[in-house]
């Protein structure tokens, strides 16, 4: 039902289709230049605000049935709290899908991008990160009472998201201290999990680590989201709710913790960016080689001169 | 005897310093048609709700198909249907998907063309749920309150802000399922509603029964009291009134004076010599057999729609 309430709503396709497909030409048109090398390189974060922008559909849909007492007739039903937030989830798994196997698609086939990468690592990510967000949009949901205050809290957990994970300003261009309180977010492992799987063609077990953390991420808020859930649209939110929304930090406060005193993201992303550089002189080289005449082939006026 | 379907005893519910229901006992027979008559915020929707495993009592005991709506939810569940007060859809679901919908949720189901076809919304099947009509709206929750063929169904006002026209069409379907002999619970504030449909009547009103019985035995009641209700050029005594031949009660009610009298004849005699002696004028004059409303009025000195 889910699906199909999607398909017939006209917000879902600007938001779910035409934007995802308006910032994957943006990126790889305009920020790439269409060059595939930096295509390949920008694809990741593409994907991640793909992936991560499942809160706001969830959270939204979510609030709405309960304001419009449609959640009140389904309570009436055998169905649970969790029935209604996992069929939400796979809903918005399979309809998120659609659009990222698209992006996939332009990158090979019409910005000539060589390689996707570990495509297992990428679709792994993308799957994980699209429940664990929408999961994270089922906790919005949890705590809020109206579309008002869904959205004013979307945009506040939106910015940090998607302006300090790298999937808008390249990481390496924050500074230090910004790139430290990255680490604690759960979508710049996201979108680094994806841009090595692709760049550099990582496998899922080089992943664990990212891979596993947003796992724990989706269980725990899953959970929380199925403790907290409200049927009715006037049932108080339950005092403990701000302290499990608070737990929710958990898995990626401890992977942030780790990842400062190790620095591998900081360490990988950089490396990443030399190496796109090293290519890009690389190729310029090779440009003004061709360009220049050979300073080994004796100048043909001074031989016959001499002769 | 026809055994209990449903068992209600002492329930109380309060929703922080407002006592919404106070102590309500009844009981359901199967194939009864049981209403819950009150005005808005008597507790009979709180009663329902409670009875539905929608929300938990807070004292008393409740027993519905064998079940205790607050520890064995699940399972009543499956034997229940229900017609909410207000039921909402999402607006882009076709009605056949909506009833498809609803019967997957349950082991037992009926066939959702079959109950297009009862509640005369095969015209409908492939409309937007936000195209329909009020009343097709109140019939496709009637029918997908009985999606799962229940033991039990709950009607929440079933007719709550239709017209005159589409509330006898409900009144109609209704009336078949009573003849279907489905149990029924019915809330409702309309006293037609109640004395048409159902085959006892709980009077609900600040959270308690205050009568009980089937129609005709409420009425029985006041049976012996025709109501006069008249209007006066002048004001005029309650004691003065009630002293009249014929009278047996007089109250005022919204500026109008309510006599209940067994000889209706000899009160309105009396009535109008007492005004000629003091120089009062009658303005108006009606007669009524007695009703639920009567009986509410009797029992709490309020129409029921005050």
């Amino acid at each position: 039902m889910r699906v199909r309430l999607a398909l017939r709503n006209k917000m879902f396709f600007f938001f779910s289709v035409v934007m995802p497909l308006g910032f994957f030409f943006l990126y790889a048109a305009v920020f790439a230049k269409g060059i595939p090398r930096a295509v390949a390189s920008l694809l990741g974060p593409v994907l991640a605000l793909n992936v991560m922008g499942s809160f706001w559909g969830l959270s939204a849909t979510l609030v709405t049935f309960r304001e419009q007492g449609i959640l009140r007739r389904f309570h009436v039903t055998p169905a649970t709290a969790t029935d209604m937030l996992v069929s939400s989830i796979l809903a918005n798994y399979v309809l998120t899908l659609p659009t990222v196997i698209t992006e996939l698609l332009l990158a090979r086939f019409v910005f000539h991008v060589p390689s996707l990468g570990n495509l297992g690592s990428v679709l792994l990510l993308v799957s994980i990160g699209t429940i664990s967000f929408g999961s994270l949009g089922l906790v919005i949901a949890s705590v809020t009472n109206t579309m008002q205050e869904t959205q004013v809290l979307n945009q506040l957990l939106w910015l940090p998201l998607i302006f300090l994970s790298g999937a808008t300003i390249p990481f390496t261009y924050l500074s230090s201290l910004v790139q430290q309180i990255a680490l604690f977010l759960p979508a710049t492992y996201l979108v680094s999990g994806l841009k090595r799987a692709i760049v550099d063609n990582y496998g899922p077990t080089k992943l664990l680590l990212i891979l596993g953390s947003l796992t724990a991420w989706f269980l725990l808020t899953l959970f929380l989201s199925s403790q907290l859930f409200r049927w009715e649209p006037e049932a108080r939110i339950a005092r403990k709710a701000k302290l499990y929304v608070a737990a929710t930090a958990i898995p990626f406060l401890l992977l942030g913790i780790w990842e400062n005193k190790y620095g591998r993201v900081i360490a990988q992303e950089k490396v990443a960016v030399e190496r796109l550089d090293e290519a890009d002189r690389a190729e310029r080289r090779a440009r003004q080689k061709d360009q220049k005449p050979d300073a080994s082939a004796p100048n043909q006026d001074d031989s016959d001169q001499k002769r | 005897m026809t055994p209990s379907v449903l068992q209600v005893e002492n329930l109380t519910k309060r929703y922080g310093e407002v006592e919404a229901v106070r102590g309500i006992s009844f009981q359901v027979a199967e194939g009864e048609v049981f209403g819950l008559l009150g005005p808005n915020g008597a507790g009979k929707t709180s009663t329902v709700e409670i009875l539905e495993g929608l929300r938990d009592a807070d004292g008393g005991s409740v027993s519905v198909c064998g079940y205790d709506p607050k520890t064995q939810s699940g399972e009543l569940k499956h034997q229940i249907g229900a017609a909410l007060q207000a039921t909402a859809l999402p607006e882009k679901l076709k009605v056949i998907e909506a009833l498809h919908l609803f019967a997957g949720f349950y082991k037992r189901r009926r066939n959702p063309e079959d109950l297009l076809k009862r509640f005369g919304l095969v015209e409908k099947r492939t409309a937007f749920y936000g195209q329909l009509s009020g009343g097709q709206k109140q019939r496709l929750a009637l029918a997908i309150a009985l999606i799962n063929d229940p033991k039990v169904v709950f009607l929440d006002e079933p007719t709550a802000g239709l017209d005159p026209q589409v509330r006898r069409e409900i009144y109609d379907i209704i009336e078949e399922l009573r003849r279907d002999k489905k149990t029924i619970v019915l809330t409702t504030h309309y006293i037609e509603e109640a004395e048409r449909l159902c085959d006892r009547v709980a009077i609900v009103d600040h959270g308690q029964i205050i009568a009980q019985g089937t129609p005709r035995e409420l009425k029985q009641a006041s049976a012996d009291k025709t109501r006069i209700e008249v209007r006066l050029a002048r004001e005029e005594s309650e004691e003065n009134l009630r002293a009249l031949e014929g009278v047996s009660d007089c109250r005022t009610l919204n500026g109008s004076y309510v006599l209940h009298c067994q000889r209706p004849p000899q009160a309105i005699v009396s009535l109008v010599k007492h005004l000629e002696a003091e120089s009062n004028e009658l303005v108006s004059l009606e007669i009524s057999t007695p009703s639920l409303e009567d009986v509410f009025i009797e029992l709490t000195g309020r129409r029921l729609r005050d």
